[in-house]
């Protein structure tokens, strides 16, 4: 009979290694695409999930089944993600207008999302890549809604508990997120996967 | 229901985890609000849409780098098997029974002294003395100046410490 995530993560605090690696091997997907999705950069969100194990594994004797274990597991990695956003943000921010500009090597730095349309976009970017980015877009706390909301496909409850909310504001803010992706994403919504190219611009009025 | 209710109910009625009341509210007022009918047509779409996201695997040497982590995390040792607060009050009790120890410390206090009778003069010189003789580091100018005048005091002579009063004075002239 297989164990269930807090089984193992007891069996962990009982000093049981081949628990936590078992653990590792579950999530460790979940996870880094989680945060990629977050972060917008791979290398950043592998950073993060080595850092949430590290993190389950040093709180292994604290460790509690006062929840599930996804929900304490995802709550450690939105709110590292959510840091790492906010970090990057103000790095961004403190760049000087004088520094040198962006060679041929370096990627461009983007605009603020919210000031980015997708259809100005469509002609040079595939169409995963302006979901990416309409995903990119939303404000952090709105991403991490959707991504545990459609991928992880956690119930209202959990989702609210990481996010530190209640269940009604998380299904307003899943309710504004879905509409910012609707708008962001008309020019595909409007048109079948294929038809890209050279497709009309139109938002919709939200 | 509004338009605007609707903002409240879609998600879970999408998700199909409206209760059946909600549910029959909400499709009443689809079947009557075009502009509703489309936002629930196109989140379908968005949500649909969102899965042709592609996943990605983590590195090769994801796992090796996680382990390897872990491996460099300091064992507990056997303190940290206590909770913090435990771990506090352990070492507030050592701390204090470290206090009491030092304090209580042996001391060169002569085991049995000879019957003195007990009066209020010698009581305090006695007090005084033992005082001045536990005090092993104690440097100060007047003890080492008193000192002749304290050896009287000794356990051997203790009939004649019954009048310290007149030693203290001549030693202090």
């Amino acid at each position: 009979m297989a164990r269930s995530d807090v089984q193992l993560m007891l069996d962990v605090k009982a000093g049981d290694e081949a628990s936590f690696d078992f653990l590792l091997q579950k999530y460790r997907s979940p996870l880094v695409n989680f945060l990629n999705r977050m972060v917008r950069d791979t290398a950043t969100a592998e950073d993060l999930a080595q850092e949430v194990f590290l993190r389950v594994y040093k709180a292994r004797k604290q460790y509690t089944p006062s929840a599930k274990f996804t929900t304490w597991l995802f709550r450690i990695a939105t709110n590292l993600a959510l840091n790492s956003v906010r970090d990057n943000r103000h790095q961004r921010m403190g760049i000087s207008l004088d520094a040198p500009a962006a060679g041929e090597d370096s990627p461009p730095m983007e605009l603020p999302a919210r000031e980015m349309r997708i259809d100005e976009h469509m002609i040079e970017r595939d169409r995963a890549d302006i979901i990416r980015r309409a995903i990119w877009s939303l404000p952090e706390k709105q991403r991490a809604a959707v991504l545990l909301h459609k991928y992880e496909e956690m119930d209202y409850i959990e989702i609210a508990r990481i996010l530190d909310c209640s269940e009604g504001a998380l299904k307003s803010l899943l309710f504004r997120a879905y509409e910012t992706l609707r708008v962001q994403l008309a020019p595909l919504v409007t048109q079948p996967a294929g038809q890209v190219r050279g497709g009309g611009g139109e938002g919709r009025p939200s | 229901m509004k338009c605007e209710d609707v903002s409240k109910g879609l998600i879970a009625y999408l998700d199909q985890r409206a209760s059946s009341a909600e549910r029959r509210d909400m499709e009443e007022h689809l079947a009557g609000c075009a502009a509703c009918r489309t936002r629930v047509e196109d989140f379908g779409r968005v949500r649909s849409m969102l899965n042709e996201l592609p996943a990605i695997e983590p590195s090769f040497g994801f796992d090796a780098r996680v382990r390897q982590r872990v491996a460099a995390e300091p064992r507990r040792s056997w303190f940290g098997w206590f909770a913090p607060q435990a771990r506090f009050a352990l070492s507030a009790a050592l701390l204090v029974a470290l206090a009491v120890w030092v304090v209580r410390l042996p001391s060169s206090r002569p085991v049995a002294m000879p019957p003195v009778p007990i009066t209020a003069s010698n009581v305090s010189t006695d007090q005084d003395f033992d005082a001045v003789k536990d005090l092993g580091v104690l440097e100060d100018y007047d003890v080492v100046t008193n000192m002749d005048a304290l050896s009287q005091l000794v356990p051997a002579k203790a009939p004649e410490a019954q009048k310290p009063n007149s030693n203290r004075s001549e030693s202090n002239d």
